[in-house]
């Protein structure tokens, strides 16, 4: 089922794929082959596949349940919201604060993952700005100006 | 003659304090990164890459300390195989079938010493091999033009879906799938943006970095969650460790028929290191008069697979420097190392930048005898590295691949898109879909179109064109056949599943 589900999806983005080729204009100096054949060709053999794989799925792999599901969000959530705290907030809190919530999620003990985030917080720091000459603010730019 | 200049030049190289400085830590992270069950050397020196970036190294000072790491990973690989029954790194799987239950014997210090030793014939005998014959493929790449390039590409694409995965469909949308994401971006030729759907992030289209990073390190940190560290098993104790000179000797043509398999597999294009393994291990069990003691802890079962993969490891070089075509997914981010300090591998490359090849190839035959030292008299020190929890490690990993991503463009759209080729990675892994095709897609995508752009224009659009010399008719047949063949084959080569 699940093949079936990721064909249907990649059958899409082929399809998708091959419009948008197919809206590409050629300019008037355009090479013989211009910028449209080659994806066409490339949105066709992901056409087959993906049917491939609809036709013919393997047998489901073992998806993780509700709770590890739950976990794995969370993980994805503290990925993009570090992503996004690392230009505002500097580094340290937003490192140590984002490993301790990773340190939490593999292993659930709060004394382990607390200390899991403060040592990776300092000695990242250490190793980037004085090791390697990274520019990275250590605090929030609008505490130090 | 012209051998013995070169090697002359890349000593010369070689030698100087900051480059040798820079293959010791090379192989010391390296070796680290291998040990490291779940770090495997794709990972580690995709995470490696944007930091090198921050010291400013030239081109063969950045290549000298990355492919050192990938030779330590290589052979730090075995450790977690042979003392936990967990392969560092996918091409270590096959040293767990016969090093795990030599460990359990209580010969576990024998079996990293001997596995070590084989480690260094495989590896240091490759390099020799590369050495020989680079030059001689560069000189054959000189006929290669665009039709031949094309077929190549070609041929890369579908060894690595035919051998490397157990559904060919689902290895072809792989490769789809990159060459998709490269073509994202201005097109060269006619200055026209494709498939941006108008984001200014995406005008110069994504940075294969992000993707490798992506694509490894963030699945990575997935995975270890989903499985919550679950594999830090309780290992076995390792013992005094003195040398097994008996079981070395005894192995000895073992080590030499492994590395020439192995050696032979990493040069195939888009075949690597766990399929060196893979044959080294099953061509010594069918040579055996007596199989039974294979996976039961039997010596050549643990020299065999190390040997073929190390053998293989140095094999994947060639076609990488010579034809710009990685023979794995590690040589496959080396490659994007080279295409990011703007070298383009190939013929050429050993004409124009000598210094480059000759001084990674000097710097390799002296690195693999500082591995043999780390890893036999001070394997002690990097068994300890076992004991570091996933709790620990995981996160750091993390931080190490963004701080690196941003370090390279400051731009938090990069990290996002990191993430989303992290949860892409995840999903693909869980559907058995190799993410390596995926990868070499995105890095050869440009190329190939190019070559295919290049073929119409110099024929005038006639097809026929790309059939037009012996050599593309050539590469044409073999990728065909290593498309099709492993479907037949794949009821021979089926894997021996661990024990325990």
């Amino acid at each position: 089922m699940s093949d079936r589900i990721f064909g249907s999806i990649l059958t899409m983005v082929a399809l998708t794929l091959f419009v948008s080729a197919t809206k590409l204009e050629s300019p008037f100096f355009a090479d013989p082959l211009g910028p449209k054949n080659f994806p066409f060709i490339v949105s066709g053999a992901a056409l087959i596949c993906s049917l491939t794989m609809i036709i013919k799925p393997d047998k489901d792999p073992s998806w993780p349940d509700i709770k590890t599901l739950i976990k794995l969000f969370t993980a994805l959530i503290v990925l993009i919201l570090y992503a996004f705290s690392l230009k505002t907030f500097g580094f340290l809190l937003p490192t140590a604060l984002a490993s301790a919530a990773l340190s939490y999620l593999i292993q659930p003990s709060i004394f382990k993952s607390s200390a899991t985030g403060i040592i990776l917080s300092l000695s990242l720091f250490v190793i980037f700005r004085f090791g390697l000459g990274l520019s990275l603010f250590p605090f929030p730019r609008f505490l130090i100006g | 003659m012209e051998l013995f200049q070169n090697l002359a030049l890349g000593f010369g190289i070689a030698l100087t304090l900051t480059t040798l400085s820079l293959a010791i830590i090379g192989c010391i992270l390296g070796t680290i990164i291998g040990a490291l069950p779940g770090l495997g050397p794709s990972n580690g020196v995709a995470i490696l890459i944007p930091l090198a970036f921050t010291l400013e190294l030239d081109a063969t000072q950045a290549l000298v300390l990355m492919t050192s790491v990938y030779y330590g990973a290589m052979y730090g690989g075995r450790i977690s195989s042979i003392l936990l029954n967990i392969p560092g790194d996918e091409p270590a799987m096959m040293t767990t079938l016969d090093g795990y239950p030599m460990a359990k014997k209580g010969r576990a210090g024998d079996a990293l010493v001997l596995s070590g030793v084989s480690s260094f014939v495989g590896a240091f005998l490759a390099t020799i091999g590369l050495m020989l014959l680079a030059p001689i493929l560069a000189r054959v790449a000189f006929y290669f033009g665009p039709a031949e390039y094309f077929a190549l590409y070609l041929l890369a694409f579908c060894t690595l879906g035919g051998i490397g995965s157990e559904n060919q469909a689902k290895s072809a949308i792989a490769v789809c799938l990159g060459l998709g994401i490269s073509m994202i971006g201005v097109d060269n030729s006619t200055g026209m943006t494709r498939f941006t759907g108008g984001n200014l992030h995406l005008y110069d289209g994504v940075d294969f970095l992000v993707a490798i990073v992506g694509l490894f390190a963030v699945t990575e940190i997935f995975v270890f969650i989903e499985s919550r560290g679950k594999d830090s098993a309780i290992g076995v104790k390792l013992g005094k460790i003195s040398i097994p000179f008996k079981d070395i000797i005894a192995t000895r043509w073992t080590m030499l028929r492994a590395t020439i398999v192995g050696f032979i597999a990493g040069v195939l294009p888009g075949a690597g290191a766990s399929l060196g393994s893979f044959l080294a291990y099953m061509s010594e069990k069918s040579l055996a008069k007596e199989k039974k003691f294979f996976g039961t802890g039997d010596i050549r079962g643990v020299a065999a697979p190390e040997a073929g993969n190390n053998a293989a490891a140095g094999g994947a070089l060639v076609p990488m420097l010579t034809l710009g075509v990685p023979g794995s997914g590690t040589t496959a981010v080396l490659l994007a190392l080279l295409m990011t300090l703007n070298i383009t591998p190939g013929p050429l490359l050993f004409n124009e930048r000598p210094e480059v090849v000759w001084g990674l190839i000097a710097t390799l035959l002296i690195a693999n005898f500082v591995l043999l030292i780390l890893n036999v008299p001070l394997v002690k020190i990097f068994t300890k590295i076992l004991q570091v929890p996933a709790s620990f490690l995981l996160p750091g990993v993390a931080m190490v691949s963004f701080v690196g991503i941003y370090s390279l463009s400051g731009s938090y759209f990069d990290l996002l898109l990191m993430i989303g080729f992290g949860v892409l990675g995840f999903t693909l892994r869980k559907l058995k879909i190799p993410a390596v095709p995926v990868i070499l897609g995105i890095l050869l995508g440009g190329h190939m179109e190019v070559s295919l752009r290049r073929a119409m224009v110099l024929s005038n659009g006639d097809w026929t064109y790309l059939f037009n010399s012996y050599i593309s008719v050539g590469l044409w047949i073999a990728a065909f056949i290593g498309f099709v063949a492993p479907i037949f084959l794949r009821s021979y080569l089926k894997k021996p599943t661990p024990i325990g």
